[in-house]
């Protein structure tokens, strides 16, 4: 399967400044990929060169085998058949709801582009909005009247730049579902920006994670979290600390707490002092473990509680544990690790 | 004073009334086309282009109305002349209103250019992202937000245009104020008549521009 977009060795800078350093990455078709990344990272300046709104200083974009842009030419952004929803929804406060979501489909037949305009506002909910004008509208409403301008006109890939950042939390959450559901129900590819991971989680099937203008991971939500190839990632990325570690064989760890074997081969030399990756999830409470821990600070989150504990040598680890174990603070627990997935990086 | 005289004289009056009028509308249209085609050329990324528009901008909006009236109503039939190879009788009205048009499209321009750089860049790209070219962008999406925005800047410009009519007296054009001052000086009473004439001045451009202001308001909301 050839990928539906290619996007090869990219720089861009502004000026003196480069914003995008030799990236790479492709998406399949049906796809929905997310880039992930602080401000400032490059993420917005990748999708600005896919739409055709910035021109590329070196490498090449191809969209189903077609060279979309490249150093040397660029095909212009009206005909790149690539829809985008903005992060300010940039919608038409001239034209209706309706006028909005017709508006690229002027090449249709009147009858066609009405029943088009009807089938997108039913797809997002919005049939009795048809006549409004976009102010009119609350910030999910608009997002969701973006959403249905962008893909009116079948766009081959959909790009959207932090599309629920001017939302409420609540309402991010659920729309971000929405979002996935219509892009999946509608079958089109879509790249995500955000600088949320848990958007970037709902909605996405692969994530990149991107910081200084490289893309450092590229990789499914599972992944990203389970086996991040850089300290940076697994910092980014959820929770946890690193605990420091020796190894004791191709695959296997000594720890403070005993030694622990992975999957894969770790890379490291037999002896070497190595920084290992401890999620909250990692640490689970067993009550018949011998191996405890003390209680050294509690954040109750409603389906669980977030423990900070020590271990005997005073090292810190974070622990997942169900609300219906409720410890006081110094108090000690029996603890276990579960490291099936075993991430180590060498020491700093 | 005797304004008595003024009402047997009303019908002349409207007369030159009716040419401010349509000399007025004719120029605005005109030169809000102009001034349009102006904005769009200043704007362009092309440096030449938007080098003949900023130059065009800036010599007329250095020279007197007056003496672009007068310019124009003797270099519009040379250039017809010239263009066409014939002698074309050209009338002062229409070197007149080309003369409006052309100086207050200078006006009109910065107007319009103002108007389109107010409304956000995202909004072109926005129409690119749906399959517009640029010309579409501009003119299903830019330009009708930019020419709500400017409406009350556009008038109160059309305002000055109004009074500014009054200067086709030099090329022998009767209009309103024209028509006032000579029914006046054939009446031997030039003062009533002048009065006159400056209150429906006063009235039409005041008028005008609470309604503009009025409009303004509502515009903003």
């Amino acid at each position: 399967m050839s990928a539906l977009l290619e996007f090869s060795a990219v720089s861009h800078a502004y000026g003196a400044r480069r914003v995008i350093d030799s990236m790479s990455f492709s998406l399949q078709d049906g796809e929905i990929g997310c880039l992930l990344g602080g401000s400032g990272c490059g993420k917005t300046t990748v999708l600005r060169c896919i739409a055709g709104f910035e021109t590329l200083g070196e490498g090449e974009i191809r969209l189903s085998g077609r060279v979309l842009a490249d150093a040397a030419m660029a095909v212009p952004a009206h005909q790149r058949e690539i829809g985008m929803v903005f992060q300010d929804y940039a919608l038409f406060p001239h034209l209706t709801v309706e006028d909005n979501i017709g508006f690229g489909l002027s090449a249709l037949a009147r009858s066609e582009r009405k029943s088009r305009v009807a089938a997108m506002l039913a797809l997002v909910g919005l049939v009795s909005y048809a006549k409004n004008y976009p102010h009119e509208l609350s910030g999910g409403q608009q997002q969701r009247v973006a959403l249905a301008r962008a893909l009116a006109t079948r766009p081959r890939l959909l790009l959207l730049d932090e599309p629920f950042s001017n939302l409420d939390v609540d309402l991010r959450e659920r729309l971000s579902r929405e979002v996935r559901d219509i892009l999946k129900h509608e079958g089109v590819s879509a790249i995500l920006v955000t600088h949320d991971q848990h958007e970037a989680f709902a909605v996405a099937d692969k994530v990149g994670v991107m910081q200084g203008g490289a893309l450092l991971q590229w990789a499914t939500p599972y992944q990203l979290y389970h086996e991040p190839v850089s300290r940076y990632v697994a910092n980014f990325i959820g929770q946890g600390v690193l605990v420091p570690g020796k190894v004791s064989g191709p695959r296997c760890l000594t720890l403070e707490v005993g030694e622990f074997c992975g999957l894969l081969p770790l890379g490291f030399a037999g002896g070497d002092t190595v920084d290992v990756l401890l999620r909250p999830d990692d640490v689970v409470h067993d009550d018949a473990s011998e191996q405890t821990a003390v209680v050294v600070d509690k954040v109750f989150r409603g389906a669980d509680f977030h423990y900070t504990l020590a271990l005997p040598s005073g090292q810190h680890v974070l622990a997942q544990v169900g609300s219906h174990h409720n410890h006081a603070i110094g108090e000690s627990i029996g603890i276990r690790l579960e490291l099936d997935h075993l991430i180590a990086f060498k020491r700093e | 004073m005797d304004f008595s005289q003024i009402i047997p004289a009303l019908p002349d009056l409207m007369d030159g009334m009716w040419l401010t009028l349509k000399l007025m509308v004719m120029a605005v249209v005109g030169g809000v086309v102009l001034g349009t085609v102006l904005a769009l050329l200043r704007l362009s990324s092309n440096p030449v282009l938007s080098g003949l528009a900023k130059a065009y901008v800036n010599i007329f909006r250095s020279v007197p109305l007056l003496l672009v009236i007068i310019w124009f109503y003797l270099a519009v039939p040379m250039l017809l002349n010239w263009i066409t190879g014939e002698f074309v009788a050209v009338g002062a009205f229409t070197s007149c209103l080309v003369a409006f048009m052309m100086f207050e499209a200078a006006y009109y321009c910065e107007i319009v250019r103002a108007g389109i750089q107010s409304i956000a860049k995202g909004q072109v790209n926005a129409a690119y992202a749906l399959g517009m070219t640029y010309g579409q962008a501009m003119r299903l999406v830019v330009l009708p937000q930019a020419f709500r925005k400017m409406m009350p800047l556009l008038l109160q410009q059309s305002i000055i245009l109004f009074q500014d009519t009054s200067l086709v007296y030099a090329v022998g054009l009767m209009d309103f104020l024209s028509s006032a001052r000579s029914r006046g000086d054939i009446l031997g009473l030039p003062h009533e008549f002048l009065l006159f004439a400056g209150l429906i001045y006063f009235v039409v451009s005041f008028a005008a521009s609470r309604g503009v202001k009025h409009l303004q308001k509502r515009l903003a909301v």
